[in-house]
């Protein structure tokens, strides 16, 4: 049995890892972009398939390092079908930005090979590798177009916070580490509950220290300075999956530490993420009104959605943390629907993201304004969209945990929403073509991520209990 | 059974068939979109042959699950009220796609499969037994709605559209926490609860001090839709900037979508909270109808005028409910019938008139009657049953809500119906005004002197609801007798609860602090389901079969199926 927990339950990993090693060699042997990309989705196609298999193999492989079975499965799908949609998006758009070249396809296959290690990290050490892997990855990624400024800027502003943050995780570990003499989440669990604590204000820090650094990987406030700029600058599809899937690797390293930490430190971390979870909602949606250009309307808001999310972990309840996952689901495919749908529009880096230029596209392109519409209405929670759901599950999360004020903060801030996701309906909707608009080229391959993406918005929408029913058995 | 199912889902299937149509093949969407609301007429009129008036119970009962979890499920059926809302609202649907034909020139495809996907929304509320079903049809009709108004509409048809969605959505998401608390409050051991049957039984149940906020978070949203006063300023915009048949699908039942939801959710599942607060929302209703009254005398825009005349008439119609007598929630029903007949009506001729002359000034008309005869002749049948004028609809609806205000045990004085009496003579102030100006005096302005009189396009619009218009203002019992049972149960449930309150002296109306700051102690943490309950089961008996209507309502699920 133990063998093959080894063998098949960590399987999506060994997958993904060789699959983005020797993603580097195709890259160096073939002359031609084309292969790296087919080569890269068949990958991650594969790995999804892997991850699908190895969901009854819940148990802990190498020494007790990683976690496999149904939780961590759920996200290796998640993540390799996130990896999935973007790569087929980014091979038109990178063809039509002409900066088509063979690394980024195994720059994406490594950071969702990072993600996966943090849904398995069962050990301190290996989530931290797990984010070095992912966050390493997406610096570069997000200066990917190294002649471009604001992509420049975009990757040296990640990298320098991210080091920092790195910093932080680090001794956040370390602390733990010195309070529970252990890494192993198990071991600190143990230690927690039973209260053999030589320093229980390190294990308070410690914690802390984690919240802050995981915090800054899902865009939190007040940890989210990063993410506008980065998400403005770095090209449209890895937007897409960094403010997606790397949101959603966040919050599954975040979910087993609030089974370790909680018990011991229930009410001060539960108020602290609570604030942080209303202050997060208020300020992206906030702040998402004023803006013009869609990639920072977008971030602003990704860190308001961050904000839901983490009311189902303030929830602490196995049904808070049900709608934890199933809200980053149902996240990854509508934010990753509009971003990839803003990258179909953009014929040149940078150009066609101000909503001014979505003004008429349902004249002149009917169906990519309609499918930005049901994108726009699932953000904002309008049913009988999988975005209502997603809320839905966590304020009820919420309720059944005496967390009524939070819910009532969600719901504000989701009118809030409202006015810039519709803002951008009414753009596209009810106002006549502008001068500056042109017609968008062919979608290529980004039209299956859109396809799935949509389809996904309405199928987990109309049949939210598909989803829920596999959501519910992870805890 | 199949009659309910083909009512809700043939607009959606309609909806469906002119997604997959040419664009340009506009008679044949126009025709499409025609053919599917009249058959789901037709079919709706099958549901009255089914149906035991004197059943108080839901009929045509269905129920799928549909979140097994969370025990959310597709549950429908319908009594007297939503029976007779939902033939409105099928009734008006075809009469407003006749109207489109004239009223919408561009984008033919997706108005219609909005104004069919409207249709569905609308039914779907008035025929949901499932908080979270009920929720997700109240929130499908922002989408189309905003469109509506938003692309076919006025100059500021955005600022309109915006308005109109912000404000009905913030309402409804406070509604969905509510939802989502009584729904972990009803769910017991299960955990949740989404069945409006079960929650009908136990909401009454929640402390009061509870009840009042979860009332105010459901009240929020209902008044937001009516509009009740302070709530109406998105109405006024909503409705002059919407095309015609937006106009008239919004006064016609969009509005109704709020009186409805005050009996259905507020006076069935907090009737404790609702005596508290009826004081306050008749107030407020009367305000409405003083203030709507007299914003509308002083309006020179025809269509907006008729817009105020709304929020007036929606005055009524919350008295009655308010009332809770079983003539004033009868009068408030049969108002919201009236209502959505001869406001929607208004809209249509103000729209003719905007067709043929576009603009909707007062002082452009004059003297039309000399024109246009057979306009003249309908209009006036129009505003005579607006204004309550006895024989014609309008007279009904107001006296029975009057009637009901003035017996009310709980609100127990006559000053409500005082001033709401005021309503109806400033109403007929208005309406005459407008007629007058439009219809008579000397046929002065050049432009008007060619109007050609009503198509038959539009005779077709305007002579069935005439017929309508006269038929509840001669004979009323057709369509009183569906809801008198029901009514008459909310009535005396609501009546029982009173006497439970006045006896034990715990709250009476007039002398309770409103809503105490210890009230507020529920949104801190704490465990819901180890609230006390209120004992709610030793109801005090009180004349006419209270008692066994008691037994009637807590007749099973498995008994539901059987009908």
């Amino acid at each position: 049995m133990n063998r093959d927990i080894a063998l098949w339950g960590a399987l999506p990993i060994y997958c993904i890892s060789a699959w983005a090693v020797i993603s580097l060699l195709v890259d160096a042997f073939s002359k031609n972009s084309r292969v790296s990309f087919h080569f890269a989705w068949i990958g991650l196609l594969l790995t999804a398939i892997a991850a699908v298999g190895s969901f009854p193999y819940e148990g802990a492989a190498f020494s007790g390092m990683i976690a496999t079975g149904h939780y961590a499965a759920f996200f290796d799908v998640l993540f390799a079908i996130g990896g999935l949609l973007t790569v087929l998006a980014a091979h038109p758009y990178l063809e039509r930005l002409q900066f088509e070249l063979d690394e980024f396809y195994s720059l994406t296959l490594f950071a969702i090979a990072g993600m996966m290690l943090i849904a398995h990290a069962n050990n301190l050490l290996v989530l931290f590798i797990g984010i070095e892997v992912m966050s390493i990855s997406f610096y570069i990624l997000a200066g990917y177009f190294r002649n471009k400024t604001l992509s420049v800027e975009a990757g040296i502003k990640y990298f320098l916070l991210g080091a920092f943050m790195s910093g932080f995780l680090m001794y956040g570990i370390a602390l733990v580490y010195g309070a529970t003499a252990s890494l192993h989440y198990g071991a600190i669990l143990h230690a927690t509950t039973t209260g053999s604590l030589s320093f229980p204000t390190l294990l308070i820090i410690g914690a802390t220290f984690l919240v802050i650094a995981l915090s800054f990987k899902a865009a939190l406030f007040p940890f989210h300075f990063w993410a506008p700029d980065v998400y403005q600058g770095a090209p449209t599809v890895v937007t897409g999956l960094m403010s997606t899937a790397g949101k959603a690797a966040a919050f599954a390293a975040f979910l087993p530490l609030a089974f370790v930490f909680l018990p011991q430190l229930q009410i001060k971390l539960q108020l602290l993420l609570a604030i942080i979870a209303a202050l997060s909602m208020l300020y992206g949606n906030i702040v998402a009104i004023t803006q013009q250009n869609i990639k920072r309307m977008l971030a602003y808001s990704s860190i308001a959605h961050a904000g839901y999310i983490l009311i189902g972990i303030v929830a602490a309840s196995p049904d808070g943390f049900a709608a934890v996952t199933f809200y980053a689901a149902v996240y990854l495919f509508m934010q990753l629907g509009a971003f990839v749908l803003a990258s179909v529009l953009e014929q040149q880096y940078g150009r066609h993201l101000e909503i001014q230029d979505y003004k008429g596209l349902y004249q002149r392109h009917p169906l990519l304004a309609g499918l930005m519409a049901v994108f726009m209405f699932s953000l904002t929670g309008v049913p009988p969209l999988a975005g209502f759901f997603g809320k839905y599950y966590l304020f009820v999360a919420a309720i059944e945990s005496g967390f009524v004020w939070l819910a009532i903060l969600g719901v504000v801030a989701s009118v809030i929403s409202a006015y810039f996701y519709l803002g951008l309906v009414v753009a596209m909707f009810f106002h006549p073509a502008s001068e500056r608009s042109e017609s968008p080229l062919p979608a290529g391959t980004a039209g299956i991520t859109l396809a799935i993406s949509t389809l996904m918005t309405f199928l987990f929408g109309f049949f939210p209990s598909l989803l829920l029913r596999v959501t519910q058995q992870l805890f | 059974m199949a009659a309910l199912i083909l009512t809700l889902f043939l607009p959606l299937l309609g909806a469906g068939t002119i997604l997959f149509m040419n664009k340009t093949l506009r008679k044949g969407i126009q025709y499409t979109a025609l053919g599917f609301a009249l058959a789901t007429f037709v079919v709706s009129l099958f549901l009255l042959f089914g149906f035991d008036p004197a059943n108080a119970d839901f009929q045509y009962y269905i129920h799928t699950t549909w979140i097994a979890s969370l025990d959310v499920g597709f549950r429908i059926g319908i009594d007297g009220m939503s029976l007779l809302l939902v033939l409105l609202t099928t009734f008006i649907t075809p009469i407003t796609i006749l109207s489109s034909f004239q009223a919408i020139k561009d984008r033919d495809k997706l108005y219609y499969m909005m104004l069919l996907l409207l249709e569905f929304g609308m039914i779907g509320v008035f025929v949901a037994l499932d908080t979270i079903l009920f929720y997700v049809f109240w929130e499908i009709i922002l989408i189309p709605m905003y469109f509506i108004i938003g692309i076919w509409g006025g100059p500021r048809r955005i600022y309109a559209a915006i308005k109109f969605f912000l404000y009905t959505f913030i309402g409804s998401l406070l509604m969905l926490v509510a939802i989502i608390w009584i729904g972990i409050w009803g769910g017991g051991d299960a955990g949740f609860t989404a069945n409006y049957l079960t929650l009908r039984e136990i909401a009454p149940t929640i402390p009061l001090a509870i009840q009042q906020w979860l009332f105010l978070a459901f009240a929020l949203s209902f008044a937001i839709k009516v509009p009740l006063f302070p709530f109406h300023t998105w109405l006024p915009d909503a409705h002059v900037e919407a095309p015609t048949p937006g106009s008239v699908i919004l006064a016609g039942i969009l509005l109704k979508l709020g009186t409805y939801g005050l009996i259905r959710y507020n006076l069935e599942l907090f009737p404790q909270a609702s005596i508290f607060f009826a004081p306050l929302l008749s107030t407020l209703a009367v305000i409405g109808i003083i203030y709507g009254a007299l914003v509308a005398l002083v309006q020179s825009d025809v269509k907006k005028l008729v817009a105020y005349s709304s929020v007036s008439h929606l005055g009524f119609i919350v008295l009655g409910i308010f009332s809770m007598t079983t003539e004033g929630l009868q009068g408030a029903v049969i108002q919201m019938i009236n209502h959505g007949l001869s406001t929607g009506m208004l809209f249509l001729c103000v729209g003719i008139l905007y067709e043929r002359r576009h603009t909707r000034e007062l002082a452009e008309y004059g003297g039309i009657v000399t024109v246009m005869p057979k306009f003249a002749v309908l209009l006036g049948f129009a505003v005579f049953a607006s204004a309550g004028l006895p024989g014609l609809n309008g007279f009904v609806g107001e006296f029975l809500t009057m009637l009901g205000a003035y017996q009310s045990p709980i609100l127990g004085t006559w000053t409500y119906v005082a001033f709401a009496a005021l309503g109806v003579i400033l109403a007929a102030a208005y309406l005459l005004r407008m007629y007058n100006g439009v219809i008579f005096g000397p046929n002065l302005n050049p432009k008007n002197h060619a109007l050609p009189d009503l198509t038959k396009l539009e005779l077709w619009q305007l002579v069935p609801v005439t017929v309508f218009l006269v038929w509840i203002g001669i004979y009323p019992s057709t369509f009183l007798q569906l809801s008198e049972t029901n009514m008459r149960l909310v009535s005396s449930k609501i009546e029982a609860a009173h006497q439970q309150m006045s006896q034990e002296h715990r709250v009476s109306p007039t002398n309770q602090l409103l809503l105490s700051p210890a009230s507020l102690s529920f949104l801190l943490p704490q465990e819901i389901k180890n609230m006390p309950k209120q004992n709610q089961r030793a109801l005090p008996e009180n004349g006419n079969g209270a008692a066994q209507q008691q037994a009637q309502q807590q007749m099973s699920d498995e008994e539901w199926m059987q009908e």
